[in-house]
């Protein structure tokens, strides 16, 4: 009997992300029906035609529960609310696929809104970190989210002499795609220099290594095919999913790598191709070095030589090494909810639908990647990578 | 011996007690499984590596070697105003890599490889934080 597999049984219809940056007058309940309504809209399907929803820690009250109610969502079948942090999303989506597969739901709906810009600390899944075992053993001594990043940066720059003006070409070429987004946080190019000059958050990471913060949010519809047969906009073919989970290993942790050594191989087997075949990657990108490390980890470079394989516009589009992140990413466009992954999958179905900015789209865009990474890099960590398919 | 930094007090349970009473006395204790010898990190009542629930506490050297850090400019919490410090990660003598500070040192002499030795921070409240600083 051959493997199961999600191999094409499984369509994103419908995608859809926020305009707006900062939202200041809006609950994030009211946002995440903001995006459900458009995503099901790109797709051409209405509330009533879902029967599956997903949603992560940034769900208001009992998550899932709360705005399936709120949404009017009264006949689902099938609920998942996998917390994997900014990796979520691309989590749902493969569970998507395989519920769909499994034939136990044939429209899901995967939502994400947050407000960390504006309205101070994020509901949800954030308030239960006190109690996590680890806790004792990490906050006391004064560990930031930047911090954790950095110390895998200085890692990484110590085993591999990976340098500070590499990890800046990842926000220069990423603010040269933002550049053509009119929505982006930050639009104005910026160069290595600048990116260098910019103050020292935890060392080695500039400010301008660091990703916006944003409220805002987005949402994707997985479909059958059954039903993307009868709908008129051009959908994404999943064809791969990984995901994997990486942690401190009981005292023994490598910094250097992600959960994308693994999360990365299972997208490509199930989706029979190798890095070198994909057009388009929307690599998350909270930090200058998450991408850096993901790139060697998913395979588009040797470990230890991301710093080659990203300068001289190694990740510009549309004629690069491998176009990253065309709307500008996390890096420059949007990280709503301090969470990466959903705006990855939005812009890589933008690319395979042909519908990038002009200035940015991949010729011929045909299978694109998508990877999604959650908590802190390289220590506990969520992974998730889809490869997807140009509709044909 | 204070390093300035701000010192917030854990909260010991069942699991972690023996720890954090061993630092009131200076001294730095880990968990080790009887039945396959790991050193586990952070302190469980079982073996994460084995699934024994047969664990002992050994005295650890207090010798350890950098294995990253970096300068955080500004903290958050009880660090906010603490200016900047080093947070990194020590791998000790026995294995495990845990999470500290290196100070007593110039931050921008703390290199990856640096032989460090760990300090108690006394919190006031019985517990004292190991950080580590130059051997």
């Amino acid at each position: 009997m051959p493997p199961v597999s999600i191999r094409g049984k499984a369509c994103i219809a419908g995608v859809y992300e926020h305009p707006l940056r900062e939202i200041p007058d809006r609950t994030v309940a009211q946002i995440h029906a903001e995006v459900a309504l458009g995503a099901l809209a790109d797709a051409g399907l209405t509330l009533a035609d879902v029967d599956a929803y997903f949603c992560a820690g940034d769900a208001p009250g009992f998550g899932a529960l709360s705005m399936a109610e709120y949404l009017g969502l009264r006949d689902l079948r099938y609920l998942d609310s996998t917390e994997t942090g900014g990796s979520s999303y691309l989590v749902h989506i493969g569970h998507a696929a395989a519920a769909i597969a499994a034939g136990k739901c044939s429209v899901a709906l995967v939502t994400l809104a947050g407000k960390p810009r504006t309205g101070g600390a994020q509901p949800g899944g954030s308030g239960g970190f006190g109690s996590a075992p680890e806790f004792a053993f990490e906050s006391l001594w004064g560990p930031t989210v930047p911090g954790n990043y950095a110390l895998a940066a200085q890692r990484h720059m110590y085993e591999f002499g990976t340098t500070s003006a590499q990890l800046a070409e990842i926000k220069a070429t990423a603010s040269q795609h933002a550049s053509h987004n009119p929505h982006a946080f930050l639009r104005d190019v910026v160069t290595v220099e600048e990116v260098l000059a910019s103050p020292m958050v935890s060392d080695p990471l500039h400010r301008l290594d660091c990703c916006v913060i944003t409220d805002g949010g987005g949402a994707v519809v997985v479909v059958s095919p059954e039903v993307a047969r009868t709908l008129t906009r051009p959908v994404a073919r999943i064809l791969g999913h990984g995901e994997a989970t990486k942690n401190t290993g009981n005292g023994r942790i490598d910094l250097t790598y992600t959960g994308a050594v693994w999360s990365g191989p299972r997208a490509f087997a199930e989706a029979g191709c190798t890095p070198a075949d994909i057009d388009y990657a929307s690599i998350y990108d909270s930090f200058t070095i998450t991408v850096l490390i993901t790139l060697e980890d998913l395979g588009f470079c040797e470990r230890g030589r991301g710093g080659a394989f990203v300068a001289d516009g190694g990740l510009l589009a549309p004629h690069g090494r491998l176009p990253f992140n065309t709307d500008g990413g996390g890096l420059c466009n949007n990280h709503p909810a301090n969470r990466g992954g959903m705006t990855k999958v939005i812009e890589a179905v933008r690319q395979l639908r042909g519908e990038a900015h002009p200035a940015v789209q991949v010729p011929d865009c045909r299978l694109a990647l998508a990877h999604g990474t959650g908590g802190a890099l390289s220590t506990r960590m969520g992974s998730a990578t889809l490869i997807l398919g140009r509709d044909e | 011996m204070s390093s300035g930094l701000p010192t917030p007090v854990p909260r010991p349970t069942l699991e972690t007690a023996p720890f954090w009473e061993a630092t009131a006395e200076g001294r730095l204790v880990l968990p080790c499984c009887d039945a396959c010898g790991f050193v586990i990190w952070y302190p469980r009542m079982f073996c994460p590596e084995c699934g024994s629930t047969a664990v002992h506490w050994i005295e650890a050297s207090g010798a350890g070697t950098v294995y990253s850090y970096t300068v955080t400019r500004k903290g958050q919490g009880s660090y906010r105003d603490a200016g900047p410090y080093v947070m990194a990660y020590v791998e000790l003598a026995e294995g495990p890599r845990v999470m500290t500070n290196i100070v007593g040192v110039d931050p921008g002499a703390v290199h990856i490889g640096q032989a460090v030795r760990v300090v108690f921070d006394d919190t006031g409240e019985g517990p004292a934080l190991p950080r580590f600083t130059p051997a």
